[in-house]
C-alpha cells in the first residue's frame, strides 16, 4: 500500500498508466486461467447446497413423508405459525443470540486485552482460552450436562461447599436456557478472543506511544485506542456469534432437547422436532421461515456495523 | 497445458460425485452359498439383547445364514433413520421396528414385503396380526413380548409400610402420602428422558375406554378429544397432582430412565410409572429386580373396573429393498415359533406375555411378568390407544413433562395435545380433521 502510494507520488502520469496497462495484462491473463479449477468445488456447492436450498422452497410447498409429497399450497407455513410453543421459540432464540454474541464480544474483548499484554505463560493461556472452541460441540453438551446434575455434578457440589443449594439447572424452566447460553459462551469465548487479539495486534504502537506521551493511563489506552481500534474485531464477533445464535441447535438439543416442555426450545429445535415427527413438509417450511428471519435481522445489522467502521 | 487442467478438473468433479452419489448398497449371496443378513434394532438394552438371543439361536440352526445386527437409537429420531433408510432403498434385509401407529407411518404397502397368508405367519396369535397390518394385509411377525404400561413398585416398600395395591386413584395418592411420611420418595420421575414422561397419560387408557368404550374410533375421527373427554383428561390431572404433592424425586427435571430404574429397584423410590419391559435388562447388574418389583395398572376411579394398559410387542418386517427375501422370511418364521421364545427365555427376562402360539413363559419368570400375567389371565387388559388409532400427536412428551413439571395446567396440556394431535391426522391426511 504505502509503496503504491509513493511510487504516484513521484510520477503520477506514467507510473499509473504502466500499472493500468499491467493490470488489463493481469486480467487478462487470469480469465485464461482454467475455470476448471474452480468445477469441483462449483459442483460440491452445486450439489449438497444449491440444488437442496432450491428443492427445500418446492417441498415447503407440500405434504411431504418422504415417499411422496401433495401439494399443499402455503397450508405448512399457516401451521407453523399456529405452532403453540412458536412464540416461545423466537423469544428464546433472540434471548439465546442476544446474551450468547453479548457476553461473548464483553469476555472476548477482556480475554484479548489480557492475552495481548505482557504476561507469563501468554502462549499458554491463549491456548487454553482456545481450547474449548476446538472440542465438539455435542462432547461439551454431554460434560456440562454430567456437571449441572443437581445432586452429583461437580457444579452444584462445589457450592455446597459455600453452603449455597444449586438449583436443578437443566431441568428447572427458570434456569435451563441461561445454563445453555453460558456453556454456549464458555466454548465460543476463545474463538472471539483469537479475532480480538488479531484486531487489538493489528492497532499501530503509535497510538500507545502518543497516549503514554500525553501522559495517559492504562484505562487511556484502553478507553482511547484499543476500543474504538478493534471494532473491526467487535464488528467481526458480533455478527458471526449472533448468527450462530439464531440457528444455535446442536447445544441447546444435546443438553435439554428444548425442555423442561417447550422452556428452551428455540427455532431450529421446533424444526427439529416437525422433523423427527416426519412432518418433513412442515418443518422444511420452518427452514424457509428461519433463512428468511436470520437474512432479515442480519442484513440490516450488517450494513449498520459496516457504516460504524467506516465511519471511525 | 490448458487441456491437462481441464482434463484434471473433472476428472476431481467425477470423484467428488462418485463419492457422494455411492453410499453403501447391500450385497446378495456370496458364491459359496453363504448368505449375509443385516438386521437393524434399536439400541435399548432389552431389545439388543433379545435380537442378540433370536440371532445366535438362528444362526446356529442355519449355519448357512449370517446376521449382522446393527442398532439405531430409539424414538423420533430413530423413526427418521428407519423413514430416510427405506425411502432411499438402503434399509437392512430385516428390520425390527414398533407395531401399532408407528407402522401405519412407513407407508408399508410401499415399502414392506406382504406377509399375507405366508407360512412364516403360521404361529403367530390372530388377535396380534391388526397391530402389524394395514388396510388388511399383514406385515410382521411378534418380536419379543407384549409389556404392560402401568406402575412399576418397590414390593418391599410395600411390606415394610404395610400397603395394599391401589385399585383406584385416591387409594394410590393415599398410598403416597404414608410413603412421603416414610420418608421415601412416593413417584419416580425422569423427565431428561421425555418418552418416561408420557406413561400416566398412555397408561390410563384402559380406564379411558372403560368410561368409553368408542373413544378410539372417535378420536381417530377427529370427534372425540383429549380435553373434552373426562376420563382420558384425567392422565393429564394426575400428572399434575403428583407433582403438586410434592411426590416427586429431587432433580426430577434433569433425571434419566436408568437412574429411575435404580432408585426404585434399591427402594429409594416407589412407584415409577414405566413399562414393564425396561425391567429384565436390570435383573443382571440388581438380582433384586426379578423379585422386589412388582406391576400395577393405572388406577382409575371405579374399583370393580380395574385393568392394565398393554404394549404389544414390536414387529420384525422386512423391506422391498432387500435382495436376501427367501434367507429373510426364514428368520422370521423361526422368531414367530415357540423355539424362538425358549431361546430368548434363556437369556433375557420375558417382561409379558409371548404372542406367538404355543410360546410360555418360563417358572422363574421375574414378578413384573407374573402380575401382567395375571392381568392377561383374568381378561382386564386393553391395549394402548396407540395400537387402536394411527393417531398420536409427536409432541405428547414435552407437554407431558410440561404439565407433569408444573409449567402447564393439566387441561391446557390436554388442549395443547389435543391440536398436537390434530396436526399430525392433517399431515397424514386422514378423513374428517
Amino acid at each position: 500500500m504505502t509503496k503504491q502510494a509513493a511510487g504516484l507520488r513521484t510520477g503520477p502520469g506514467q507510473a499509473g498508466k504502466q500499472q493500468g496497462h499491467a493490470r488489463a495484462s493481469r486480467k487478462r491473463q487470469r480469465a485464461a486461467y482454467p475455470y476448471t479449477l474452480y468445477l469441483p468445488a462449483a459442483v460440491v456447492y452445486l450439489v449438497i447446497f444449491l440444488v437442496p436450498t432450491v428443492m427445500a422452497f418446492y417441498f415447503a410447498l407440500t405434504r411431504w413423508t418422504l415417499f411422496d409429497s401433495t401439494f399443499v399450497g402455503l397450508d405448512n407455513f399457516r401451521d407453523f405459525f399456529a405452532e403453540q410453543n412458536l412464540r416461545i421459540g423466537f423469544v428464546n432464540t433472540l434471548f439465546y443470540a442476544v446474551v450468547t454474541s453479548g457476553l461473548k464480544v464483553v469476555l472476548g474483548l477482556l480475554l484479548g486485552v489480557l492475552l495481548t499484554s505482557k504476561l507469563r505463560l501468554r502462549g499458554f493461556l491463549r491456548s487454553v482460552v482456545f481450547f474449548p472452541v476446538l472440542v465438539s460441540t455435542v462432547a461439551v453438551g454431554i460434560t456440562f450436562s454430567a456437571l449441572l446434575r443437581p445432586d452429583t455434578g461437580l457444579v452444584n457440589r462445589s457450592l455446597a461447599l459455600f453452603g449455597i443449594d444449586g438449583p436443578d439447572w437443566l431441568g428447572d424452566a427458570n434456569t435451563a436456557l441461561l445454563s445453555v447460553a453460558l456453556v454456549d459462551v464458555w466454548k465460543g469465548v476463545g474463538f472471539a478472543t483469537v479475532i480480538y487479539i488479531a484486531g487489538i495486534l493489528s492497532i499501530p504502537r503509535d497510538y500507545y506511544q502518543a497516549v503514554a506521551v500525553d501522559g495517559g493511563g492504562a484505562w487511556h489506552r484502553f478507553r482511547h485506542v484499543t476500543l474504538p481500534l478493534s471494532w473491526p474485531a467487535t464488528y467481526s464477533v458480533i455478527i458471526l456469534s449472533f448468527i450462530g445464535g439464531l440457528r444455535s441447535f446442536d447445544l441447546i438439543w444435546t443438553m435439554t432437547r428444548g425442555g423442561p416442555g417447550f422452556t428452551s426450545d428455540t427455532i431450529a429445535s421446533i424444526i427439529y422436532k416437525q422433523y423427527q415427527a416426519g412432518f418433513f413438509g412442515l418443518s422444511t417450511a420452518g427452514n424457509v421461515i428461519l433463512f428468511v428471519v436470520v437474512t432479515a435481522i442480519v442484513v440490516p445489522l450488517n450494513y449498520f456495523l459496516g457504516k460504524r467502521q467506516v465511519a471511525v | 497445458m490448458k487441456t491437462s487442467h481441464r482434463a484434471r478438473g473433472t476428472a476431481l468433479a467425477v470423484v467428488a460425485t462418485a463419492a457422494l452419489t455411492s453410499c453403501g448398497s447391500s450385497s446378495g449371496p456370496a458364491a459359496d452359498g453363504t448368505v449375509t443378513l443385516s438386521f437393524l434394532v434399536d439400541n435399548s438394552q432389552a431389545t439388543v439383547d433379545t435380537a442378540k438371543a433370536l440371532t445366535d439361536a438362528f444362526m446356529q440352526a442355519n449355519p448357512k445364514i449370517k446376521i449382522e445386527t446393527e442398532t439405531r437409537p430409539g424414538g423420533s429420531e430413530g423413526d427418521n433413520i428407519v423413514k430416510t433408510r427405506l425411502s432411499t432403498g438402503e434399509m437392512s434385509d430385516v428390520l425390527w421396528y414398533n407395531s401399532g401407529s408407528l407402522l401405519q407411518a412407513l407407508n408399508p404397502a410401499q415399502s414392506l414385503v406382504d406377509l399375507t397368508g405366508d407360512p412364516v405367519l403360521a404361529n403367530v396369535q390372530k388377535d396380534f396380526l391388526p397391530v402389524v397390518s394395514q388396510s388388511g394385509k399383514a406385515y410382521g411377525v411378534p418380536a419379543g413380548t407384549a409389556m404392560g404400561g402401568g406402575i412399576l413398585y418397590n414390593r418391599k416398600v410395600y411390606e415394610k409400610l404395610g400397603l395394599e395395591v391401589p385399585k383406584t386413584w385416591d387409594a394410590f395418592m393415599a398410598n403416597n402420602e404414608k410413603i412421603k411420611a416414610a420418608g421415601i420418595t412416593p413417584v419416580i420421575s425422569t423427565f431428561k428422558d421425555t418418552w418416561t414422561s408420557q406413561l400416566f397419560v398412555l397408561g390410563d387408557f384402559y380406564n379411558v375406554q372403560a368410561a368409553a368404550p368408542t373413544f378410539a374410533q372417535d378420536y381417530t375421527a377427529g370427534k372425540a378429544k383429549f380435553a373434552t373427554t373426562p376420563a382420558a383428561l384425567a392422565g393429564f390431572q394426575h400428572l399434575a397432582d403428583v407433582h403438586a404433592k410434592g411426590y416427586l424425586n429431587e432433580g426430577f427435571g434433569s433425571a434419566i430412565a436408568d437412574q429411575g430404574l435404580k432408585m426404585l429397584v434399591e427402594g429409594k423410590g416407589a412407584h415409577y410409572p414405566m413399562l414393564s419391559a425396561m425391567l429384565p435388562p436390570m435383573v443382571a447388574s440388581t438380582p433384586q429386580a426379578a423379585t422386589d418389583v412388582g406391576f400395577f395398572g393405572v388406577p382409575g376411579t371405579d374399583p370393580a373396573k380395574n385393568g392394565a394398559t398393554i404394549w404389544e410387542p414390536a414387529g420384525l418386517y422386512i423391506p422391498k429393498s432387500t435382495k436376501n427375501l427367501e434367507a429373510a422370511k426364514k428368520f422370521l418364521a423361526f422368531v414367530a415359533s415357540p423355539a424362538a421364545a425358549e431361546a430368548v427365555n434363556k437369556v433375557v427376562q420375558p417382561a409379558g406375555p409371548y404372542r406367538i402360539q404355543g410360546a410360555k413363559l418360563p417358572d422363574d419368570a421375574i414378578q413384573v411378568a407374573k402380575d401382567l400375567q395375571a392381568y392377561v389371565d383374568e381378561g382386564r387388559t386393553a391395549p394402548a390407544l396407540e395400537f387402536l388409532s394411527p393417531v398420536k400427536g409427536p409432541s405428547l412428551e414435552q407437554i407431558t413433562v410440561a404439565v407433569g413439571s408444573g409449567l402447564t395446567p393439566p387441561a391446557e396440556g390436554a388442549a395443547q395435545y389435543d391440536k398436537d394431535v390434530e396436526k399430525q391426522a392433517k399431515q397424514l391426511g386422514l378423513a374428517g380433521w
